[in-house]
């Protein structure tokens, strides 16, 4: 497998990895360490010059005005559009826009006049909610929210729970158990509006994430037409699935990213930085750190592309994914591990990036997927029938 | 609302740590008039920002705060509180751009 950049993705990822440097990176001197969004000012001016660059709503497929851009170039891009202080979780700061839930483009035409149409110009906003108090990793057993049919409605009750957003979406993805008899087939996805009564934002969830909480969602006896359901009645495991899979490559893309950052900043500083009268860059402990941490990130970076290759192809491409997920998620934790490491206390102020690195890349670990789930993923391929 | 903590005379606020955190001022009635937090970039953490704070905040006498380096999610929650509790946010917090709702039930 060639790996290689074409003459065109060099040329974008040499103008992305610009724009981070020159428009986002003096932004953030003063911002708040932990923040994760700009001055409306700021963001209205990148979003113009991102359009103009032709690289706004790159996961937006051509047919609804996206730009044209292959997912191993999309990939390529990730890894750049990381390479700042909050570019783990918000990178760029959303400047390169998103496609927001994409599991709409396969909606309905009426409900993409309603949800998927206003989402893409951006009035309204959307959130996923799969994971419930009762589990995450496993959502077809998981799932205990229950949607039981009444006349030409769904009526719902349950809860959700670690949910991105939602006290600020005018909808969302809810999965919801409809036919408690057939496992993952009697799970169906619902487009649920938050203004409905029956539907509430229970609390506030921090976590190690400073500058984004998540929240707990409560469902009280509330009414969805059957016009809002996603796909097929029993077909909600899939959507699901489907979304879990795909998103594996950009989350590894943006460790990768974050990775590549801080291993530049220890390899700038190190040769600068003198203890006992020689500088750090000459101690074989420091050398050794610095040869670690070029190894995981090439691994991840291969891995991660291979998978991306793989999914442009339109071949097969779980296993790899789930690869690229975990060694991506791990690798960067290490990486930004020993950076810190060589920075000594700086590396835990919030004077450098890396403390927040070291905070949001611990929940990499754990998000769309906890490394023994991706283990897990790989290992059933790999194993086949003999392992069920 | 800072929940399970009692309110700190103004006299008080030069005395509290420079920690990261969110603070809450009230008048003398003990109504909030503004929320607020003290982050990674303040200089003197909560001292600094709740001293200048009721500097600057008319008929504000009494200070509450909480130390937390979630400083940022904690200070919209806050917001988010006050606002499902009363209706609005203090009087003395201007608009925030996308905060969230939060249920009253």
């Amino acid at each position: 497998m060639d790996l290689s950049l074409s003459e065109e993705q060099t040329l974008v990822v040499d103008n992305v990895r610009r724009f981070v440097r020159e428009e986002i990176e003096p932004l953030e001197a003063s911002l708040d360490p932990d923040a994760d969004e700009l001055p409306a000012d700021d963001y209205r001016r990148l979003v113009d010059k991102t359009r103009a660059m032709g690289l706004y709503g790159l996961d937006i497929p051509v047919a609804y005005g996206g730009p044209d851009i292959d997912l191993v170039t999309r990939t390529l891009i990730a890894i750049e559009t990381a390479q700042h202080r909050a570019g783990l979780y918000a990178p760029c700061y959303g400047v390169f826009g998103g496609a927001g839930l994409a599991q709409l483009f396969e909606a309905t035409e009426a409900q993409k006049e309603r949800y998927l149409f206003p989402m893409l110009r951006g009035e309204k906003k959307g959130f996923f909610g799969l994971t419930e108090p009762s589990g995450g990793s496993d959502p077809a057993r998981a799932i205990q929210t229950r949607a039981v049919r009444d006349g030409d409605d769904w009526v719902i009750n349950g809860g959700k729970i670690f949910i991105s957003g939602a006290d600020r979406a005018d909808f969302g993805l809810v999965f919801a158990r409809t036919d408690p008899e057939r496992g993952r087939a009697g799970v169906t996805c619902f487009i649920v509006d938050t203004d409905m009564p029956g539907f509430h934002v229970r609390r506030v969830v921090h976590t190690l994430r400073a500058a984004r909480y998540a929240t707990e969602l409560g469902f009280e006896d509330l009414r969805v037409p059957q016009a809002n359901v996603l796909g097929e009645v029993g077909g909600g495991f899939a959507i699901a699935n489907d979304r879990l899979s795909r998103q594996r490559i950009p989350y590894a893309a943006g460790c990768i990213g974050v990775a590549i950052k801080a291993h530049e900043m220890a390899l700038a500083y190190v040769p600068q930085r003198e203890t006992f009268g020689a500088p750090l860059s000459s101690r074989q402990a420091i050398q050794w750190m610095l040869v670690d941490n070029e190894i995981d990130i090439r691994n991840a970076r291969w891995l991660t592309l291979e998978a991306a290759h793989r999914a442009e192809r339109g071949e097969d491409f779980r296993k790899e994914a789930a690869m690229a997920k975990l060694v991506a998620t791990e690798a960067g934790s290490r990486v930004v591990d020993r950076c810190i490491q060589m920075f000594g206390g700086y590396g835990v102020t919030k004077d450098l990036p890396l403390e927040r690195w070291y905070r949001e890349m611990r929940i990499r670990r754990i998000g769309e997927g906890p490394s023994e789930v991706q283990r897990h993923i790989i290992a059933r391929d790999l194993l086949g029938e003999s392992l069920r | 609302m800072i929940d399970g903590r009692g309110w700190s005379d103004a006299a008080d606020a030069a005395a509290l740590p420079g920690h990261m955190g969110v603070y809450e001022l009230a008048d003398a009635a003990g109504r909030v008039l503004y929320i607020g937090c003290a982050g990674g970039r303040s200089r003197f953490g909560l001292r600094g920002e709740v001293c200048d704070a009721l500097g600057r905040i008319d008929g504000a006498s009494r200070f509450r705060v909480e130390v937390t380096t979630a400083y940022l999610t904690r200070h919209r929650e806050l917001l988010m509180r006050h606002q499902a509790a009363h209706g609005g946010l203090p009087a003395a917090n201007g608009p925030v751009p996308g905060l969230g709702r939060l249920s009253t039930g």
